[in-house]
């Protein structure tokens, strides 16, 4: 039997202020710009994998379809090339609205199940706030425990090569002066969460 | 000339064979590194994912220590790290909230920072400081015949680079020219390499890289120059899988401080070339120069 | 006309209008008419529904005579808008007009307020300001400025060429100034012109030979304006006249000296044909130019160069003598009332978006060289062409390049999205090569342009919408291999694509010419932020500039096609003509004047004079203000040492009890 899905919105599905919220971040205001003309798309070398393309996302940020931008899968298949905030005609830093959608998502734990993105993106932040610094082959140990435990057996070759060439590197780097950063990093997140303007 | 150094994490793991390099041939021409004193992660694009204001405190943590650790520029190898402290320099400067959270965290440990350290990448300062004059007349063993393609990556030229173009970059071509080496005409040296996602999503990011080898093959380079430790290890590292999912493409990917320890006359293992993957062909010894 | 002594018997009539709802919504009108009653000297105060309006204006006439009115202020909108409506009233009610003062109580006041009762002071205090002036008002006599009936016209486009034969037709003489060897203009280069697929030569060329022929014409080509002095009615212009080593009058056109030239081929990048065409060191710009004169280029001519050719093309000109190489330039100068400004519009460098490859590419073209390319006189005879002499089997046009832009232009041209569609189906008509069209947005709003788009698409042009994000040589499959290879978003269909053709063509922008500013400050005319010339009212005055006898027309105010710049032409023309056949010019007497026997002949005012209107009398070493050049915006007034430079209708005591009366 043919499968099909409705797709109409109605107006209960968007979330008041949403756009706002997103515009109001440092940076984001020139969204309001936008014209839709797909420059960031075309530019974009991962737009060809994204369920919404850039030129979607910001459409959708700005009609404040909350719920489908953040559980949408595009805002982490961002590499950060930072092609089409060049690009923009309109010079809208796109890249950073993903930061700030990516964000959104974590904060609501709206994202695709053991994604492995921004788990990655957790036990990054975890480990800075641990050692200061970051040691990669440890970092990606972790991550392959928590995302994909069977990407270890696959990846052994890899492991492998790196102890082979002398990259492969056991004893966690950290920095002398951790407790100062975490007083730094906690001064910082003392008012995180940002008041949303009334709309 | 004298410079602060800012390794990052990189440096001192995956991509140790760039600081390997960069160190020597920086000495050799005389410019003084002096590594940043307690340095701490950039953040990376990692951090920004998680916490936009966290994120700008690690990096602005590492522009206070080195504007009171005598206010050199700081030099940043690695792309990331490059991006990521010039955006907050920008940011403090551009974004009165951010500023006024940065500082305050930054307050907390009793730091400042008014702004003036400047974050500069090697080529940059290669190139426009050392002077490619300069560089030609330490080269001992010219690469010539050596077909490279140059390849930049992302987050050094774009958005925040002020040397170069963010189009068509030609700060490495023409320091590879200098050393001697053919400059293969590669219209993909801006192009992405895949980032992180090579791990993570890798029938997305390890095709990414694919592209990038199989069009350096195409053009007849024999080696790819690079200027970032992700873009080296994404291209390096990964032979096998990209083997497997689309077939061979074996060119070597090494640092472009690589490139110019060997037309200096330092030997191969002073550059941490045996710690690549995929080895650079052996070159034929060139007659002693004249 | 009724005067009276400065602060003898003062009568004043008092009006606010309710403006409909406009000032009545947000302002207490008959409350600001009873506050005002009160106030020392008014004799009648009332609030009135459109004081504009023609009983409105009655009310006014009628106080004065019933009231012995000296003095009048109303209360309504901007004085650009009915300062004169209620002048003209006080004059019609025998009244000196400049006794009257005019309040804006709608744009300063009930606009942009929205608490009633603040409203409703402001426009107490504004009024009561208005009534302590007025007091101190002078009976005044605007200045007459006689008109000069020539005319110059600068640009000899399509706009330039029309605005001069309506003007010569109207019997007037014009003297038109062209920077090249030919007039023309953009226009002399396109091939037809949308949407009626005309050929843009079959009507222009006439046009041009009128130009030549008119008895009332002064052609100058080659020519610039090098200075402009006067003021409106009496300007006086300097024009460069460049040397082109031909008499004009003696050469006939026959050609021969180009053949004899010593350069057998053609060699040197055609300007006409963009580069695509070669023309030697002596050359005729295109087939229909006009003059149909030789010119020969300083740059490459080796006589002019090196003194030291064998002159063949002398020789060849024989008994006619025309050929001159001991031409040097001349500088003319010229008395005109009017002039018009119709220097036209530069094309974007395509360079300046390298992800597009003009310039790193051959077959990435701009749309100005295919319509080159299309054109039976231009370079390959009308057949489209790439690079290596094949035919293109496909092509796509890349819209908006230095168009809609902020990191280049910003503003939409205009014409680009007719323009490109008309060259697709010139392409379609001469090819069979598949065309696709990638645009952000079609505008077509000119008449006959829909449709015209409606037959693009029923032509079968494949339209694209999707901003191109880069073009490259980089192939990713087989068919691909050896073609231009688009990346653009198909934001209609939601993916990305990529679509390889043999040609593209870029649609680039219009740009203010390079050297705008310095016709800007020529003639003092003011730009607006992107460069380009800015009318007087967007709306109400669109050929006027804010310099009076100074008019603009075609794309030097702003991207437009041919029948717009036309029509501005045409306008520039009858603003030209009103003002000559009116003869004189009335100017508000708001001006500058200096009591000489307190000028200290400092000088210190000449240099800061924007409008360049004072002069310094040696005899008298006293400064002079030349008052129909003095605009009344009271810079030397304020800057005078001495004190001894006031203004009319801006005296000290005007402008002082007007503050004292606000902070009542």
């Amino acid at each position: 039997m043919m499968q099909i899905k409705r797709t109409i919105k109605y107006e209960a599905d968007r979330v008041r202020g949403f756009s706002d919220e997103i515009m109001s971040v440092s940076g984001c205001e020139q969204l309001k710009s936008c014209i839709q003309c797909g420059t960031c798309s075309g530019t974009c070398p991962l737009s060809i994998y994204m369920d919404f393309s850039p030129r979607q996302v910001m459409a959708l940020v700005r009609a404040d379809f909350k719920n489908e931008v953040l559980s949408s899968k595009t805002v982490w298949l961002c590499a950060s090339c930072y092609a089409c905030t060049v690009e923009c005609p309109r010079q809208i830093r796109i890249t950073d609205i993903m930061y700030a959608l990516k964000q959104r998502a974590i904060k609501e734990g709206i994202y695709p199940k053991r994604f492995p993105i921004p788990i990655l993106a957790k036990e990054f932040s975890e480990m800075v706030r641990r050692k200061g610094r970051i040691t990669e082959t440890l970092l990606v140990m972790r991550l392959f425990l928590k995302a994909n435990w069977r990407a270890v057996l696959s990846s052994w070759r890899l492991g492998l090569g790196l102890i082979r060439t002398g990259r492969f590197v056991v004893r966690a780097e950290r920095i002398e002066r951790q407790a100062e950063l975490q007083k730094m990093l906690a001064a910082a997140g003392n008012n995180n969460v940002r008041p949303t303007e009334a709309a | 000339m004298k410079y602060s150094y800012f390794p990052g994490c990189s440096l001192k793991g995956l991509g140790r064979a760039y600081e390997e390099s960069l160190l020597p041939v920086m000495k050799h021409l005389g410019v003084e590194l002096q590594e940043l004193e307690d340095w701490n992660c950039c953040g990376a694009t990692a951090y920004m994912s998680v916490d936009e204001a966290k994120a700008g405190v690690l990096a602005a943590r590492n522009l206070a220590i080195a504007e009171q650790n005598g206010g050199h520029d700081l030099l940043t190898p690695c792309s990331a790290c490059y991006l990521v402290l010039n955006k907050t320099k920008h940011n403090i400067a551009d974004f009165p909230d951010i500023r006024d959270r940065i500082h305050c965290a930054l307050r907390s440990a009793n730091l400042t920072y008014t702004g003036s350290t400047r974050v500069r990448h090697p080529l940059d300062i290669l190139v426009h400081d050392v002077g490619l004059d300069v560089i030609k007349e330490k080269v001992v063993r010219p690469l010539k015949g050596l077909k490279v393609a140059p390849y930049y990556g992302c987050q050094v030229v774009r958005p925040y680079s002020t040397f170069d173009d963010a189009w068509n970059p030609t700060t490495m071509d023409r320091l590879l020219a200098t050393l001697g080496a053919e400059v293969v005409h590669y219209p993909l040296k801006t192009k992405c390499c895949g980032g992180s996602l090579t791990g993570t999503l890798p029938e997305a990011g390890l095709r990414m890289s694919y592209i990038l080898l199989k069009e350096a093959v195409r053009r007849g380079a024999d080696v790819i120059a690079t200027i970032c430790p992700l873009c080296q290890f994404n291209m390096d590292a990964y032979h096998d899988q990209i083997d497997r999912r689309w077939g061979p493409t074996r060119i070597a990917t090494v640092y472009f401080t690589q490139l110019m320890g060997l037309a200096f006359g330092f030997s191969e293992k002073e550059l941490g070339l045996q710690r690549n993957f995929i080895p650079m062909k052996p070159r034929p010894v060139p007659p002693v120069a004249a | 006309m009724k005067t009276n002594g400065k602060n003898g018997d003062v009568r004043i009539g008092f009006y606010v209008c309710h403006c409909g709802s406009n000032i009545a919504a947000m302002v207490d009108c008959p409350a600001v008419a009873e506050y005002v009653r009160k106030l020392a000297g008014v004799v009648v105060s009332r609030d009135y529904k459109y004081m504009c309006s023609d009983p409105g204006q009655e009310l006014i006439q009628q106080d004065i005579k019933e009231h012995q009115l000296n003095r009048v202020v109303v209360a309504s909108c901007s004085p650009l808008l009915h300062e004169h409506t209620f002048r003209n009233a006080c004059a019609a009610g025998g009244l000196n007009p400049f006794y009257f003062q005019m309040v804006n109580i709608r744009e300063h006041d009930s606009w942009v307020h929205s608490d009633r009762a603040e409203a409703t002071a402001k426009a107490k205090a504004l009024a009561h300001a208005a009534i302590r002036r007025v007091r101190f008002h002078r009976a005044l006599e605007p200045t007459r400025v006689n008109i000069h009936p020539d005319t110059l016209i600068i640009g000899g486009g399509i706009a330039g060429i029309h605005a001069a034969l309506l003007l010569a037709n109207a019997g007037k003489k014009v003297t038109l100034v062209e920077r090249e060897p030919s007039i023309g203009g953009h226009m002399a280069q396109l091939d037809k012109t949308f949407p009626t697929l005309d050929c843009s030569a079959c009507i222009l060329t006439p046009k041009m030979s009128a130009i030549r022929s008119h008895p009332n014409i002064t052609l100058w080509t080659y020519s610039e304006v090098a200075k402009v002095d006067g003021y409106v009615g009496n300007y006086t212009v300097t024009v460069k006249r460049k040397p082109r080593f031909i008499d004009e009058e003696l050469c006939v056109g026959c050609q021969e000296c180009i053949k004899a030239c010593v350069f057998k081929e053609p060699k040197f990048a055609d300007e006409f044909n963009v580069g695509l065409g070669k023309r030697k060191p002596i050359y005729i710009p295109f087939p229909q130019a006009v003059p149909q004169v030789v010119v020969i280029d300083p740059d490459r001519c080796i006589q002019v160069k090196t003194g030291k050719c064998k002159q063949t093309c002398v020789e060849a000109c024989a008994d006619r003598h025309a050929i001159d190489f001991t031409q040097q330039e001349e500088l003319l100068e010229i008395k005109v009332g009017n002039i018009i400004v119709a220097t036209g519009y530069k094309l974007f460098d395509a360079t300046r978006i390298p992800q597009y490859g003009y310039g790193r590419y051959p077959n990435v073209f701009t749309s100005l060289e295919l319509e080159r390319l299309v054109n039976s006189s231009g370079p390959t005879t009308g057949e489209i062409l790439l690079r290596n002499g094949q035919h293109p089997r496909s092509v796509g046009f890349i819209l908006c390049v230095g168009s809609r832009d902020m990191k280049t232009n910003r503003w939409c041209s205009r014409t680009c999205c007719m323009h490109s569609m008309k060259l697709a189906q010139l392409i379609r008509e001469h090819t069979d090569a598949d065309v696709t069209i990638f645009y952000m947005d079609i505008r077509a709003p000119g008449k006959g342009c829909e449709e015209f788009y409606d037959k693009s698409l029923k032509d079968g042009i494949q339209f694209v919408r999707g901003r191109v994000a880069e073009v490259t040589d980089w192939a990713l499959s087989p068919e691909e291999e050896g073609k231009l290879v688009i990346r653009v978003e198909d934001t209609l269909a939601g993916f990305v694509r990529r679509i390889p053709v043999d040609m593209i063509v870029l649609a680039t922008g219009m740009e203010p010419q390079a050297d705008a500013q310095e016709v800007r400050r020529l003639l003092n005319m003011s730009c607006s932020s992107e460069g380009w010339f800015l009318e007087r009212h967007p709306k109400l005055a669109p050929v006027a500039t804010f310099t009076d006898g100074i008019f603009i027309a075609g794309c030097c105010q702003g991207p437009k096609d041919i029948p717009d710049s036309i029509a501005q032409a045409g306008a520039a023309a009858a603003e030209a003509l009103s003002l000559i056949d009116k003869g004189y010019i009335e100017q508000e007497p708001n001006t500058a004047y200096i009591e000489e026997a307190d000028c200290s002949g400092c000088k210190s005012c000449i240099p800061l004079c924007p409008y360049t209107a004072i002069s310094f009398d040696e005899s008298k070493q006293k400064a002079v203000i030349h008052a129909a050049l003095c605009k009344g915006c009271g810079t030397c007034v304020a800057s005078c040492p001495s004190g001894s430079i006031k203004q009319n209708l801006f005296e000290d005591e005007e402008i002082f009890s007007e503050i004292e009366g606000v902070l009542t």
